[in-house]
């Protein structure tokens, strides 16, 4: 069922949802949380259906916000779906003319009371979600850096520099299933790691994030390698045994070879969007493990680097968070066969 | 994941990291009985999910063991065909691949030396093209009389040996024996070839969420405990029924019944988690104890005749669907007194629930599929509205909901909206279903996913399996002595005299 409202404010909204709760014959809230997508009007139907997909594993109340034009005068439409093929229920809201720059103020009387709040970014992210009207109200922020148009890595970058608990990125969600493969390896492989090499598309957001978590936790150096892609195509981890190392080059299958032990095939498939932000959406605290990644990343030169060269893994002690007095130390790009 | 001896700390593992999968070491599994209807329908296709959610090890195999004359491509197909259709995830080929590489199959039959010969061939194989790494779990799906004569087998041809670094674990299914003497008998077989910290004992039951959600829901919250015990509650009802009969198992079902096949297990575990104190931690060990402890205060009543009932299902409709009794199930013989529905009364003898009743209710051919446990309070003990106001009020109860609909529905009182002030019972839901839709994974894939890990907080020991049957056996053991079961029509809630026992106590049995 889909209620549309023209020139209405939040107390028109919230009404809406309720009547249409009623209406579907569930006036009881199952629901776990409010998912707020900031996005613009050609992202929108796409991201809607990604959050419903989403919401089948996290029944949640869904309010898109889409931010029109912010001149002239002040103008809120919304349309209100619930019932059948949604899941919790959602609300599609417009904005345009002033409210625009105060869309905080539509929003924050439509979270449901006292559950958790989730602001998710599908493409274009402001540059420090967490004191951005919006982003404030919520207790985790979801940016996608690699949905950017242009400049996915500088927008990482961004993302890394204004890190605050709650932020996450899909690019960190995109590598879990490398990570938990890297992880396993070395619970039989006990030796110190001694480099790290990592191949990807040329501009990959979640190689870096790779790059700099592993860098962070095994203190070597990580080389950066350029592929056709798709994504990551292999990383390898030199260890005294012997290199560890995963070879996927479709996308889908790869290969892990750990010292003595056969080629192993692995399924490794990069994911849909609605399975990463169902993962993002599975813990809603802070996630300490991608804090330590992009704090190393923005402790770094990576942003000075040249396209093609590689970071330096050793920590530069002198910088400070910032990025920007990050040291212009760099190493040649170093090959491995 | 194996502890390594040297101290060694992987880098890349961090307990704050929770979006790494708890991924079990390099192993394989062995299932006897893979031919078999649970094989097919839950132990395939959890293995499936398994490795579709990125759980398995890389190189995990599994070999098919059974008296079948199949290669390894007749037996993946009937893995295939098998997962395809119960999976719970979707079917990816990539995954499919990735286990299909890893599956054998060696015929024989459980006295044959030679297969297992060939078994041991095989798994030597396995450790050595799929790294495998020595660690094998051998899943007895087989009736139970079988399991010495295969345990022997594993035992002689060294399969039970660990070498250094590496683990054998085997699984085994209920019954874990009919009576406490065959429950100790099977210790017995089991305990002289694997030691007790190796054998895995099965009941699905305790690897749904729900069941684990009961001591979530006791011990992570505040609102609850506090009324737990016999000041506040009244009494506490373990229903588990089914609304089939017993199908093709009569082989099986007849002789054993629904006491030894469902109270013994199933409920007894249910109630120990529902009424034990909280452990000290939540590893293995402190629950066992917890449970033991308050499984060895269980009393049966005295009086068995008055404090507890049977039945057996007489031909009726179910459901809109003409069904025949329990005599007239193929194989069943005439003058069978197995019972197919059991309902006792039990009590606790600790401070906590003294006095306070514990009701388990089993059947077959019952009104529908349910498995839950009430938890009914005590009436306030001064109610200061009129007496016709309340009338519709009965006890506030707290029901854990297991199977179907798994969730938490508490029931207490309201005021009907009018002018008049009228008070009638309402129910709270909490809904998985809805809560956390779709992410709940089978019971299956966790205990598999336990049993590779190593990890047996889940699986009942044997010092609880001897204790549940010394509950059961002076009641089964009466039974045996006295009367008969009393009929009662299938798509019912039983015979009559369960519902005379509880009438005795003023009290009546929840419609679930």
């Amino acid at each position: 069922m889909t209620t549309k409202l023209e020139d209405t404010d939040a107390a028109g909204i919230a009404a809406a949802l309720l009547e249409a709760r009623r209406a579907a014959g569930s006036p009881a809230m199952g629901m776990v949380m409010t998912l707020v997508i900031v996005c613009h009007e050609e992202d929108t139907e796409e991201s809607i259906r990604i959050a419903q997909e989403a919401a089948r594993e996290h029944p949640s109340r869904l309010l898109a916000v889409v931010m029109g034009s912010s001149r002239g005068a002040a103008e809120i439409s919304a349309e209100i779906r619930a019932g059948s093929g949604t899941y919790g229920e959602m609300a599609l809201i417009r904005l345009n003319g002033e409210v625009a720059k105060h869309a905080d103020s539509v929003v924050l009387p439509l979270l449901l009371p006292d559950s958790p709040v989730v602001v998710w970014w599908p493409s274009a992210a402001p540059t420090d979600p967490a004191t951005d009207p919006i982003g404030r109200l919520g207790t985790r922020r979801i940016t996608d850096a690699a949905e950017v148009r242009t400049g996915k890595t500088r927008a990482m970058l961004i993302q890394c520099e204004s890190y605050a608990p709650g932020n996450t990125d899909l690019a960190w969600t995109r590598i879990t299933g490398w990570r938990a493969l890297l992880a396993a390896a070395l619970d039989q492989i006990h030796g110190k790691v001694t480099a790290v090499d990592i191949t990807s598309e040329r501009i990959s957001p979640s190689a870096e994030l790779l790059g700099g978590w592993l860098a962070a936790r095994l203190k070597a150096p990580v080389t950066r390698h350029r592929s056709d892609g798709p994504g990551i195509t292999e990383v390898r981890l030199a260890t005294r045994a012997g290199d560890v190392r995963i070879l996927r080059e479709d996308g889908r299958s790869a290969v892990l070879s750990v010292p003595g032990q056969p080629d192993r095939p692995v399924a490794l498939r990069r994911r849909p969007i609605p399975e990463l932000l169902s993962e993002e959406l599975r813990r809603l605290d802070p996630d300490e493990i991608y804090e330590e990644t992009v704090r190393w990343l923005s402790n770094h030169d990576l942003k000075r680097r040249p396209k093609r060269a590689s970071s330096n893994g050793r920590p530069n002690k002198q910088n400070g968070r910032s990025g920007r007095t990050a040291s212009k130390r760099r190493t040649a790009k170093k090959s491995r066969s | 994941m194996k502890t390594p001896a040297r101290g060694y700390v992987n880098p890349l593992r961090e307990p704050e990291d929770r979006r790494l999968p708890r991924v079990a070491g390099p192993c394989g599994m062995v299932i006897f009985g893979v031919t078999g209807d649970l094989s097919r329908k839950k132990l395939m296709p959890a293995i499936y999910d398994l490795a579709n959610r990125g759980l398995l090890p890389p190189g995990f195999s599994v070999v098919g063991y059974a008296r079948r004359d199949w290669v390894d491509q007749d037996f993946a197909k009937i893995v295939h065909d098998s997962v395809r259709e119960h999976a719970r995830t979707d079917f990816r080929e990539e995954v499919w691949g990735q286990l299909a590489e890893g599956l054998r199959f060696v015929s024989g039959d459980f006295e044959d030396d030679q297969a297992f010969e060939a078994l041991r061939q095989t798994i030597q194989d396995l450790d050595r093209v799929r790294g495998t790494g020595g660690n094998h779990a051998f899943y007895l799906s087989i009736p139970p009389k079988f399991f010495g004569a295969v345990v022997q087998q594993l035992k002689e041809h060294g399969l039970a040996d660990e070498a250094m670094g590496s683990w054998r674990r085997v699984v085994i299914e209920k019954p874990f024996g009919h009576d406490l003497e065959s429950a100790k008998e099977l210790q017995a077989e089991l305990g002289s070839v694997f030691p007790s910290g190796s054998v895995f004992r099965i009941d699905h039951y305790l690897g749904k969420e729900t069941v684990q959600n009961i001591l979530a829901m006791r011990f992570a919250n505040t609102m609850f405990e506090p009324l737990w015990n016999s000041n506040f509650v009244d009494s506490v009802q373990i229903t588990m029924a089914e609304d089939i009969g017993i199908g093709g198992r009569a082989g099986y079902y007849d002789g054993i019944g629904a006491a030894r096949d469902v109270i013994q297990n199933h409920l007894l575990q249910l109630m120990a988690l529902t009424a034990m104190e909280e452990p000290s931690s939540f590893d293995a060990r402190s629950l066992h104890a917890e449970k033991l402890k308050v499984l060895e205060a269980v009393q049966l009543p005295r009086r068995l005749d008055l404090s507890s009932a049977r039945g057996q299902y007489a031909a009726g409709w179910a459901g809109g669907v003409k069904v025949p009794g329990y005599h007239d199930e193929a194989d069943i013989p005439k003058s069978s007194k197995t019972e197919t529905y059991a309902a006792v009364r039990l009590n606790i003898d600790n401070r906590r629930w003294s006095g306070v009743p514990f009701y388990l209710r089993t059947g077959k051919r019952l009104g529908r599929r349910v498995t839950e446990v009430a938890v009914q309070f005590k009436k306030a003990p001064h109610q200061p509205f009129r007496r016709e106001a309340i009338e519709e009020l009965t006890h506030n109860a707290l029901v854990i909901r297991v199977q179907p609909d798994e969730g938490v529905t508490l029931r207490f009182g309201s005021k009907v909206p009018g002018t008049q002030m009228e008070i009638r019972d309402v129910n709270m839901d909490f809904a998985y279903g809805g809560s956390f839709t779709e992410a709940s994974p089978e019971a299956y894939e966790r205990l598999i996913l336990d049993v590779l890990l190593g990890e047996p907080p889940l699986f009942p020991r044997h010092e609880e399996v001897e204790a549940s049957w010394r509950i059961l056996d002076p009641l089964v053991d009466y039974w045996e002595h006295h009367g008969k079961p009393e009929a009662y029509p299938s798509g019912t809630w039983g015979p009559a005299s369960a519902d005379a026992m509880l009438a005795r106590d003023g009290r009546t049995w929840r419609r679930p």
